[in-house]
């Protein structure tokens, strides 16, 4: 069969260019390798090598030809004992609409099918996740007061328990007991296998866990503070989050990255970042930040036993803070759920992890003034639990939300434009968004109180959109 | 290479020594680590004066961070005097300097006010950022000290653009990068040591070990704990320096300037060095002895060593040196007061100097 030599693609991007050159006539032998023309583009001049070996039967584009789309037959190469004769005459023109049909080039077909049938090329909608409803807490179950930090703690060493796979690592989780002794005892339960003191080296063990994650391990990586983790970044988003999508699913990073995020006390500029909206905007990853201990401990244990990277944003301030945990063999809680933290009817504010200090205070005072706050903790942002904000704001048509994180593009804003797109007839007032100033953290003790939002501005937001 | 000689003028650390057989070789020869230390009187009465002022500014910021005049976190440098003072001595106008976060040392021995120091860790307006940086924060143009830096490791690439900067300017000041000796396992170091190398830039790598990154032990953190030959793989000398003797520091501080500024490009001083305080003002210490502390500060302590040969050479009498050290404690109270009752930045300040 006499082979096809068609119009190569030297670039990605390249759709046409010009045949400046033929170096081999009608009749030469040609061996793999050999240079058989020259071609331009925009670009560039560069040379066609033959792929395989034969005499060229005829050239089908004469040099000189501009404009000669990819794809499009230049030459036919005879194999041993072929003869010209045997080349049929359907040389097409060099300024052809459409390709020749090629026999061997899937990129030639793909770029086919995306011209001729621009059907096929819809989006498709993005798929609805269906997540479970919080599991009843039996009735009589007792609660225990327990701080968050504590049960982070349980959280990791029940699945660790339950799990010869998961592992915690990361700098001075083990024998230090964490710098912020989260991981306090781990090490004495679980060995040194299992609880692994690292270098400070975030961008190496950020890595080594995605690495260790896709060989099927399950790491709890833990940075110190986020802010440390934006050396790993990219290991987060460029291996963890994206290497289920790139391997047509065959592998993916059950991992959690956790520690403390956002403004801890007078920490200055470079340790008091919060990376909510962040890591929110990353297809692949899920993001999770918890307000009370009851949910840090069953969204941690979802997030480990997850097969998916999970993003965990823990807060320096709410470590000590105590809340109520009940007390049962296996709490676990689903990861994309919102949970209404307190049912109103005026207004709705959302908020999520340190930011449901300043809401609930708010809410309190907003009470002795008469108004009715649903305050709802979104306790995931990712997947966020929309329909539950939704659902709220059609009942009471007015939205305020609360977060410390920088105010552009910030997870409220996201929930203002999304609230605003999809129920915007319910709205009764334009939704307003509270959050840090859009300055890097003071170090001065004032200026710190204002970088922050305060109860009264989120009162007075409440207030502002009820018309108060 | 012969980066691991013990650029030692009392011999008392013995460690260095043996880990140095395994390497020789490669070494671009001209770089010793011997210089001889010439260390006179005015040296050392200058060398006493400057690490008696960082020594006693440092605990008092304790003493005010106790008393809740200093929040955050605040990193002591006690100890570890011998290794600024020592290179500042060597160091001449422009050169720069930049470290982490335990940076007041550095910043009083580049001639940054102690007042500007100390309000701002009070977080003053009369402090060196204006009160917005904050203790691990502080920069000084006139110094050329370029921070104060809260990311461990940034400041080993950032100090190798400052290299890169007198490289291009084709000017003969070199830039002084220190890091501590957990920072060095950061990829990033060596990524800088590759084009340092590369370029030839004018830089000093100082690795301060003072053999603990936190709670971690050097020997839990490293594969290879002489720091002097983490440039091996890239041609770059160093060597180990008693970082607790001011005179050793300088020795090496003059030839590792005169390699930098010859053109052949970086070098790495591993100072041996130990903190006496915890990491932060909130690390109960509890990865190291109270006697392993002890041991170092009657031993080996470098404001002691210096007194010592000061008395012992008649340089100075006891009475002299009460009177320097009640000049020290003026110096560091006045600062202590104006950093108390500075005002604190205006809340306009709260938008200044985001962008210009
Ligand atoms: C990228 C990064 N990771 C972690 C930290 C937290 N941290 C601050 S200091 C420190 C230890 C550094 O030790 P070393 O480099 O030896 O310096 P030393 O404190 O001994 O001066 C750690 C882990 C940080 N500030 N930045
Ligand atoms: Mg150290």
């Amino acid at each position: 069969m006499p082979i096809d030599i068609l119009m190569p693609a030297l670039s990605p991007t390249m759709e046409e260019g010009t045949l400046s050159k033929w170096l081999k006539n009608e009749g030469d032998a040609v061996k793999s390798g050999d240079v058989i023309a020259e071609i331009e583009t925009d670009k560039a001049t560069m040379e066609v090598e033959a792929v395989d070996e034969g005499v060229i039967g005829k050239l089908l584009v004469a040099a000189g030809t501009e404009n000669v789309k990819v794809n499009t037959k230049i030459a036919v190469l005879l194999e041993e004992g072929e003869s010209a004769d045997s080349i049929s005459a359907d040389a097409p023109k060099a300024d052809a609409d459409t390709p020749a049909a090629t026999s061997d080039a899937a990129g030639g077909k793909a770029r086919e099918a995306s011209e001729e049938t621009p059907a096929a090329a819809k989006v498709p909608a993005q798929p609805k996740l269906e997540v479970a409803a919080d599991p009843d807490i039996p009735a009589g179950t007792e609660m225990v007061m327990t701080t968050v930090r504590e049960a982070l703690r349980d959280a990791m060493a029940e699945e660790m328990r339950r799990d010869g796979d998961v592992f915690v690592m990361g700098e001075e989780v083990a024998e230090y007991q964490g710098a912020y002794k989260i991981t306090q005892g781990l090490l004495q339960e679980f060995g040194d296998r299992r609880v692994i003191d690292t270098p400070i080296t975030e961008h190496g063990f950020a890595g080594v866990g995605v690495g260790a994650a896709m060989a099927g391990l399950k790491p709890i990586v833990e940075f110190m503070t986020f802010n440390f983790a934006m050396q790993a970044i990219d290991q987060i988003i460029n291996s963890a989050a994206k290497t289920l999508y790139m391997s047509g699913g065959q592998m993916g990073a059950p991992i959690v990255f956790r520690g403390p995020n956002g403004a801890a006390a007078r920490v200055g500029a470079q340790h008091s970042q919060d990376y909510a909206s962040w890591y929110s905007q990353i297809p692949g990853l899920k993001v999770v930040m918890p307000y009370t201990a009851a949910d840090a401990k069953g969204l941690l244990k979802a997030a480990i036993r997850d097969p998916n990277p999970v993003v965990f944003l823990e807060n320096e301030i709410l470590y000590g803070q105590s809340f109520e945990v009940p007390k049962m063999d296996d709490f676990v809680l689903p990861i994309g759920k919102a949970r209404i933290h307190r049912k109103g009817k005026d207004v709705t504010v959302v908020s999520f992890g340190i930011g449901m200090t300043y809401a609930t205070k708010a809410v309190a005072e907003l009470e002795k003034e008469g108004i009715d706050v649903e305050l709802i903790d979104l306790r995931t942002l990712r997947p966020m639990d929309l329909p539950t904000v939704i659902e709220s704001v059609k009942k009471t048509g007015r939205l305020v939300t609360v977060e410390e994180g920088y105010p552009q593009n910030s997870v409220g804003t996201e929930i203002a434009t999304r609230v605003m797109q999809q129920a915007f007839d319910y709205l009764d007032a334009p939704i307003l968004t509270i959050a840090g100033k859009d300055v890097p953290m003071p170090y001065a003790a004032n200026l710190e109180k204002l970088a922050l939002p305060t109860v009264d501005e989120v009162v007075q937001a409440v207030k502002t959109v009820c018309y108060k | 290479m012969a980066p691991a000689k013990t650029a030692s003028t009392s011999g008392r650390r013995s460690a260095a020594k043996s880990a140095n057989k395994s390497v020789s070789k490669s070494a671009p020869k001209e770089f010793t680590g011997k210089n001889t230390p010439d260390f006179g009187k005015d040296d050392e009465l200058h060398a006493y004066r400057e690490m008696l002022l960082i020594r006693r500014f440092e605990e008092k910021a304790g003493q005010l961070y106790g008393m809740g005049f200093i929040g955050g976190f605040c990193h002591l440098y006690i100890g570890q005097e011998a290794v600024v003072v020592g290179m500042q001595m060597a160091q001449k106008e422009g050169d720069q300097v930049i470290t982490a976060y335990r940076d007041h040392g550095h910043m009083l021995a580049a001639g940054m006010s102690p007042r500007g120091v100390m309000a701002e860790l009070t977080g003053r307006q009369g402090g060196l950022s204006k009160g917005k940086g904050g203790s691990m924060h502080m920069f000084s143009k006139e110094k050329h000290f370029y921070g104060g830096h809260g990311i461990v490791g940034a400041q080993v690439s950032l100090g190798t653009g400052l290299a890169f900067a007198n490289s291009y300017r084709g000017n003969d000041s070199v830039s002084v990068a220190y890091f501590g000796d957990g920072a060095a396992n950061q990829g990033q170091v060596y990524e800088s040591f590759n084009m340092a190398a590369l370029w030839k830039l004018p830089i000093i790598y100082i690795v301060e070990n003072n053999r603990y990154a936190m709670g971690t032990s050097t020997a839990r953190a490293t594969a290879q704990a002489n720091y002097s030959m983490r440039g091996v793989g890239f041609g770059i000398p160093g060597v180990q320096v008693d970082g607790m003797d001011v005179r050793a520091v300088r020795a090496a501080a003059e030839e590792a300037l005169e390699h930098c500024r010859s053109g052949k490009g970086p070098i790495i001083l591993e100072m041996l060095t130990y903190r006496y305080r915890g990491h932060s003002m909130s690390d109960p210490a509890k990865y190291r002895s109270k006697e392993e502390v002890q041991k170092i500060r009657s031993e080996q302590d470098p404001i002691e060593q210096v007194r010592q040969r000061i008395l012992d050479g008649g340089w100075a009498t006891e009475d002299d040196l009460k009177a320097i050290d009640k000049d020290i404690r003026d110096i560091v109270s006045d600062s202590a007061d104006f950093a108390q009752n500075d005002p604190e930045p205006d809340a306009s300040e709260l938008y200044t100097d985001i962008l210009l």
